[in-house]
């Protein structure tokens, strides 16, 4: 119960802070999921990127249930994925009863333009230590560039992309262990 | 009611196909207000907007704040949880499969391709945030470029940050504090 309750605040404070997506989420994952409460470690986190990516639904929602169920199986997946949808729900009903020009309103937009100076910040780093871990070798950083080109320059589904990237992992994988 | 229900499942169809990050719902919403009529392109880019600039995953806001529209409160929490139950499903059979296959070799060779791969694809995700935050292209001359204020707390905050482990979420407090003081 108490494990819970844990994983429900502990998701809610990431889909409360988390502005512009599910990719703004990984530097609170870093900091909570893996460094702080370690429910999961990063190479797991990298893979539940990578899974939510090609599955449907959206990515913070998947990772959310993805450590929940790791942590306390089906009842933790829901709740988990509860906590990241709260504050959204909550916000949002407020904003749409309330506010019909909230974009508008000088205030909001200039803390929006410091928060996505903070978003920069805290992508860096968190895209540094990723690119530490995984991206050590030649191997890596052509996968690395390749997934940069391609994802930002045309427009190649990424579920094939990273359907190609695990076939690229399984050559190199027969290659080496020969 | 008979509208609530179809509602929940065009919002369960959306988060079962849209494959993704939240701006991958957008086509479906687009398709969903072209069919029903439930809203028309404004009221779909204010939706873009408001979820944007609001904290959370952009889908989820969007499911919320077409079901609060349409039919209050209620009808926010089950568009929303719609969306989601797609997700609950699936992943929790992959987190299944995943655990029983872990210890294969030919698993973890594929996660090897994947991980500095995703990488990637985080980058590219990222890139026109760090653009459009940190320079002005409509700039006339080149050293104006780049946005000074912007780039000098950039820079600052990244020293700070590292150098005193902040929790991210007082890097999002302090920045919006800032934005409000500087008038960014």
């Amino acid at each position: 119960m108490n494990k819970l309750w844990e994983l429900y605040i502990a998701w809610f404070k990431m889909g409360l802070f988390t502005f512009g997506g599910g990719y703004a989420m990984l530097p609170m994952i870093q900091r909570d999921v893996v460094e702080k409460k370690k429910w999961a470690t990063e190479d797991e986190i990298m893979d539940y990127y990578a899974i939510g990516q090609c599955t449907p639904g959206i990515i913070a929602v998947n990772t959310a249930t993805f450590v929940g169920y790791k942590i306390k199986g089906i009842a933790g997946g829901i709740i988990a994925t509860l906590g990241v949808v709260s504050p959204s729900l909550i916000i949002i009903t407020i904003i749409a009863a309330f506010l019909t020009n909230f974009q508008d309103i000088v205030v909001v937009q200039q803390a929006l333009s410091g928060i996505r100076i903070s978003v920069c910040i805290l992508m860096s780093v968190s895209i540094y230590k990723l690119a530490k871990k995984s991206v050590t070798n030649i191997f890596g950083i052509t996968l690395c560039v390749l997934a940069f080109v391609m994802s930002y320059f045309t427009s190649v589904s990424t579920v094939l992309l990273v359907v190609v990237a695990g076939i690229c992992g399984i050559i190199k994988g027969r290659i080496s262990h020969e | 009611m008979s509208e609530l229900l179809l509602m929940m499942w065009e919002f369960f169809k959306t988060g079962l196909f849209a494959v993704g990050g939240g701006l991958a719902t957008i086509p479906f919403l687009q398709e969903m207000g072209q069919t029903y009529g439930w809203f028309d392109v404004d009221t779909l880019s204010t939706m873009i907007a408001i979820s944007e600039s609001t904290p959370g995953p952009m889908g989820v806001n969007m499911a919320t704040y077409v079901g609060y529209t349409l039919h209050g409160v209620i009808g926010g929490i089950l568009t929303t949880l719609s969306l989601v139950a797609p997700s609950i499903i699936v992943i929790i059979i992959i987190a299944n499969m995943l655990d029983k296959f872990k210890q294969s070799k030919l698993v973890q060779d594929v996660f090897v391709g994947i991980r500095p791969f995703v990488v990637g694809l985080i980058l590219a995700a990222c890139i026109d945030i760090f653009l459009t935050t940190l320079f002005d292209f409509s700039a006339l001359d080149i050293l104006n470029k780049i946005s000074w204020l912007h780039m000098l707390i950039f820079v600052i905050g990244l020293v700070v940050y590292e150098k005193f482990k902040l929790h991210p979420i007082l890097v999002i407090v302090l920045g919006a504090i800032l934005g409000i003081l500087l008038g960014l």
